[in-house]
């Protein structure tokens, strides 16, 4: 077996040292009954040669983004990844390295998470970011957990579309209470402890916060705002106005990848620290008087405070946040914007295009990267019966609407050949 | 005039020429603080700047840095030779199980056809990731025998909450709304005691300070504190091996005692590192486990994620467990949703799991085969017992071995007669990171004043185990000898030296600002 050292002298210099004859005789606290006697579903061992075959085997089965048109985002979004990201985030030490709890040898890791949080506080236009949470999803829950602390109220109110996942999330953590209630729409009153805004939401459209603002601030509640697409935030007005900012930030620096793993992010005002979940990175200096960095206001954290932790979080996203950070610094301020409104401006193409073609029609008046068309056919089959030709047409909403996303990925002729299949299928 | 100007001149390039270091060791500043470029580091298709439908302005000055692509690769190299990692060397961290990361995973998971695939795709468009992911469950299921197993929780931490909260809605659909209470030995790591909090339980500790293991006398007080047939018990958390490297002996009993109760059975898969290929836990009374894949199954750290934390249960819990998890039908894969299993506690997060760390795992099994986990097990758990071996005649071993694939000791004998003259684990440790090597987890688990957990892993030679136990004698040798100041100040050659961690929690900075110090 290539990864293990296998020298028969060493083992055998081991075991004497140790006082037993073989290894089996440190397992005599283990039950006999729990010794595995054969695994039968386990294929034998294969050299590395074999492991790549049958693995590309799995991968050639799949259909993948770059095999033809691709529209599909609610949440997920295929957009290109330059290679020096994954040239870094590839290096040794930081692939290789675990959580930095021994900061003089970690000051790598902490330098880049510090970057990240600076990164993820800005875009949001919030005072303080986390360390990243493991995906969107749990970061809202994670925010809605957050305001029933700080505001010891358990209504959560859901101002517009959010994505059905990060719905479905928060339904299976609330039942872990007893008295949680999730209001779908409708205004907080004095009970609510968040009011949750996506943006844009689940259909793509942008939002406004002001009225939230106003509502948030007559009740005492707080207004969280979740973001699934971060590029957005190169167009769109920063959500400055909100208590909590979070969301996914798959779509900078990480491959779809089936979904996982993505980047969830968490930012607020520097007042609410202590109630944060998640590690936090922060600045400090050491013997010498250097500046340095250090995983810091750990008593909020379950090995420090266990059963009082502000969250039972630990690992987290690390090495996502890093490749966050590196895509972050190539594209830089006037790169970020411009991606955006690329993204912006493709979709404004791919909406004129769409609107000429007799019986469709794009739902959406706003729209950053994605937007809902009106079929006359059900979107299920039509996503079904483009698949077959090769076409991943986008996200089928109930009836007869489906869910595209456009990218700087996306190419005219991409459009061209789903508008031409599409015209086929609803003729 | 000229020649003050000169000499103005000579004084900035001797500052500059310092400033970045010396040798290979360099200085570096963050992104905010570099010249801006003109440009930024991607080369983009021109904007033709039509009118936005975005219903809003377009925002403005965000304050993002600006640099060339050559100056970031520069940046983040030089920030990574800060870092400690497992390819430069021994890695004892206790209950991390930093093993060696094998290159070939991280090339599988970037194959297009599995890191290009949409959540969302129709399923006949990715047959092959279900098919891996329905693998990836079927050897879990062999490895621990509990036979279902679903891949979606992101990390220990979260495959804890996954567990627990199967556990929670068992006793709800038995309508047992009476168990409330969690047990939890103190030696356990502090996720176990948050999860159960998150989970709406309250916790109840054991304690196991008398001889580092739980034993059936102490886990029956626990069980019948507040109700004489532990009708209040929901369940129990436990590791096992546990935290100071030991198997539980009476787990057996405990788990009878416990099933008597209705209560259910989740243990801590952080340590199965111990078990792999040869102790199956769903023989010794298991409900509910989760495997760390970035523990056991060699997924890389990554400086903190991510990781992957699957849960495995028995047929009883099955129902109960989180969607999605991957079934065989007529014609393919599929993902079962909420709709086919309408008993599920629901979604764990967005999406199906960490499928990258799925791809990395699998990719590992295959590689040692049915054939070769076993020897993962064996070899942890003989190189912990070796050095335990080696360091107990001058380190303090509270419990009594043989250990399992990690081995705790104290600095009891170490710690002086006075202040000035102790020589701590904190010390040991930051001594070890002079020395080259990462040190041990320190000060965990918590049932024992200054405690140090060590896990060689499997991957360790013989060679390098040596040298770390040189290092350790070498320790005890000189504190022995009254030369113990050299401790206090210890590290010397690492990029930085020891930090004060107060002044970063008492003023925190976490983010970069104008007004922030500079180098």
């Amino acid at each position: 077996m290539r990864y293990l050292p296998r020298d028969n002298k060493s083992r055998a210099e081991m075991l004497e040292a140790v006082g037993v004859k073989s290894v089996d005789e440190l397992y005599k606290d283990v039950p006999q009954s729990a010794f595995i006697e054969g695994l039968a579903d386990l294929p034998l061992h294969m050299g590395e040669m074999q492991v790549e075959r049958q693995i590309s085997g799995y991968a050639n089965q799949n259909h993948s983004a770059i095999d033809g048109p691709f529209f599909l985002g609610a949440g997920c979004y295929f957009h290109h990844i330059p290679s020096t990201v994954d040239y870094i985030i590839q290096r040794s030490e930081f692939l290789t390295a675990y959580t930095p709890y021994q900061p003089e040898i970690a000051q790598g890791t902490l330098a880049a998470i510090f970057e990240y949080q600076t990164y993820i506080a800005q875009l949001t236009g919030q005072e303080v970011a986390n360390a990243s949470l493991y995906d969107g999803a749990t970061a809202m829950v994670e925010a809605a957990l957050m305001s029933m602390r700080l505001t010891k109220r358990n209504k959560i109110v859901l101002g517009n579309d959010i994505h059905p996942e990060y719905y479905d999330v928060l339904v299976s953590y609330s039942k872990n209470y007893d008295d949680v209630q999730i209001q779908q729409g409708g205004e907080p009153d004095d009970d609510t402890a968040c009011v949750i805004i996506q943006s844009p939401d689940f259909f793509g459209q942008p939002h406004r916060y002001e009225q939230w603002r106003k509502y948030c601030d007559e009740t005492g509640a707080k207004l969280v705002v979740v973001v699934t697409e971060i590029l957005s935030l190169g167009l769109l007005q920063a959500p400055d106005m909100a208590d909590i900012v979070c969301g996914e930030a798959q779509s900078i620096g990480l491959p779809m990848s089936f979904g996982g793993p993505h980047l969830g992010f968490f930012a607020t005002s520097k007042e609410n620290i202590r109630q944060m979940p998640g590690r936090l990175c922060g600045q400090t200096v050491d013997a010498d008087g250097k500046r340095s960095f250090v995983l810091t206001l750990s008593t909020r954290e379950q090995h420090i405070r266990r059963e009082k932790a502000t969250s039972n979080i630990c690992t987290n996203q690390g090495l996502c946040a890093l490749a966050f950070t590196v895509h972050m610094s190539l594209l830089g301020e006037d790169g970020f914007k411009h991606l955006a409104r690329l993204n912006h401006e493709a979709a404004c193409d791919f909406v004129d295009i769409i609107n000429k073609v007799d019986g469709l029609s794009v739902v959406n008046d706003t729209f950053f990267n994605e937007v809902v068309i009106q079929l006359p056919v059900d979107a299920h089959d039509l996503v079904n019966g483009l698949a077959e030709k090769g076409i991943i047409a986008g996200y089928p909403l109930d009836g007869n609407r489906l869910l595209c996303a456009v990218t700087e990925m996306t190419t005219l002729k991409d459009v061209e050949e789903f508008v031409g299949a599409l015209t086929e299928a609803i003729k | 005039m000229a020649a003050e100007r000169n000499i103005e001149q000579a004084g900035k390039m001797k500052q500059s020429l310092d400033s970045e270091g010396r040798g290979l060791q360099y200085e570096e500043n963050l992104l905010w603080e570099k010249k801006r470029n003109d440009e930024p580091a991607v080369d983009l298709e021109p904007l033709r700047h039509i009118p936005l439908r975005t219903g809003q302005d377009e925002r403005g000055n965000i304050g993002l840095p600006q640099v060339s692509e050559p100056q970031v690769v520069r940046h983040f190299v030089r920030l990574s030779t800060w870092n400690y990692s497992i390819d430069h060397g021994f890695f004892p961290l206790g209950s991390c199980t930093m093993k060696h990361n094998p290159r070939i995973n991280e090339k599988l998971a970037r194959l297009p056809g599995l890191a290009h695939i949409h959540p969302f795709q129709p399923e006949q468009t990715v047959q092959g990731a279900l098919e891996l992911m329905y693998n990836l469950q079927n050897y879990l299921a062999e490895l621990t025998a509990l036979p279902a197993v679903c891949l979606s929780p992101a990390a220990g931490a979260h495959g804890e909450l996954a567990g627990m909260m199967t556990i929670r809605r068992a006793h709800e659909a038995k309508g047992n709304t009476q168990k409330k209470i969690v047990l939890i030995p103190d030696s356990a790591h502090g996720t176990n005691p948050a999860t159960a909090v998150m989970c709406g339980y309250d916790v109840r500790t054991i304690s196991t300070k008398e001889t580092g293991r739980l034993t059936v006398a102490a886990f029956k007080e626990a069980l019948t504190m507040t109700d004489p047939n532990g009708a209040d018990i929901a369940g129990m958390m436990v590791t096992n091996p546990n935290t100071c490297g030991l198997f539980e002996t009476e787990i057996l009993d405990i788990a009878d005692l416990l099933h008597e109760a209705g209560g259910y059975f989740y243990c801590d898969g952080a340590n199965f590192n111990a078990l792999v290929g040869k102790i199956r836990p769903g023989d010794f009374g298991v409900d509910v486990m989760h495997i760390n894949l970035h523990k056991t199954f060699s997924t890389p750290h990554g400086g903190g994620g991510p990781g992957s934390g699957p849960i495995c249960v028995t047929e009883e819990l099955a129902p109960y467990q989180p969607v999605p998890v991957v079934v065989k039908i007529a014609g393919g894969y599929h993902l079962q949703t909420q709709d086919d299993q309408p008993e599920s506690l629901g979604k764990m997060r967005g999406f199906h799991g960490q499928f990258g760390m799925h791809i990395r795992a699998l990719s590992y099994m295959l590689s040692h085969g049915s054939d070769g986990l076993q020897e993962v097990a064996e070899g942890a758990v003989l190189n912990a017992n070796y050095i335990l071996s080696q360091l107990q005649d001058v380190y303090h071993v509270p419990y009594e071995g043989p250990c399992m694939h990690e081995c705790m000791i104290t600095d009891k004998l170490q710690k002086g007669e006075s202040k000035e003259d102790d020589v701590t684990t904190l010390d040991i440790a930051k001594t070890l990171t002079e020395y080259g090597f990462h040190p041990m987890t320190v000060y965990f688990p918590l049932v024992l004043p200054g405690t140090m957990l060590i896990e060689p892993t499997e991957t360790e030679s013989k060679d390098s185990i040596d040298r770390f136990i040189g290092v350790m004698r070498h320790v005890a040798d000189e504190v022995k000898a009254g030369n113990t100041d050299q401790f206090h100040e210890f590290p010397l050659s690492t990029p930085r030296r020891r930090l004060d961690e107060v002044k970063a929690a008492r003023q925190p900075v976490l983010r970069w600002s104008e007004d922030m110090a500079q180098l």
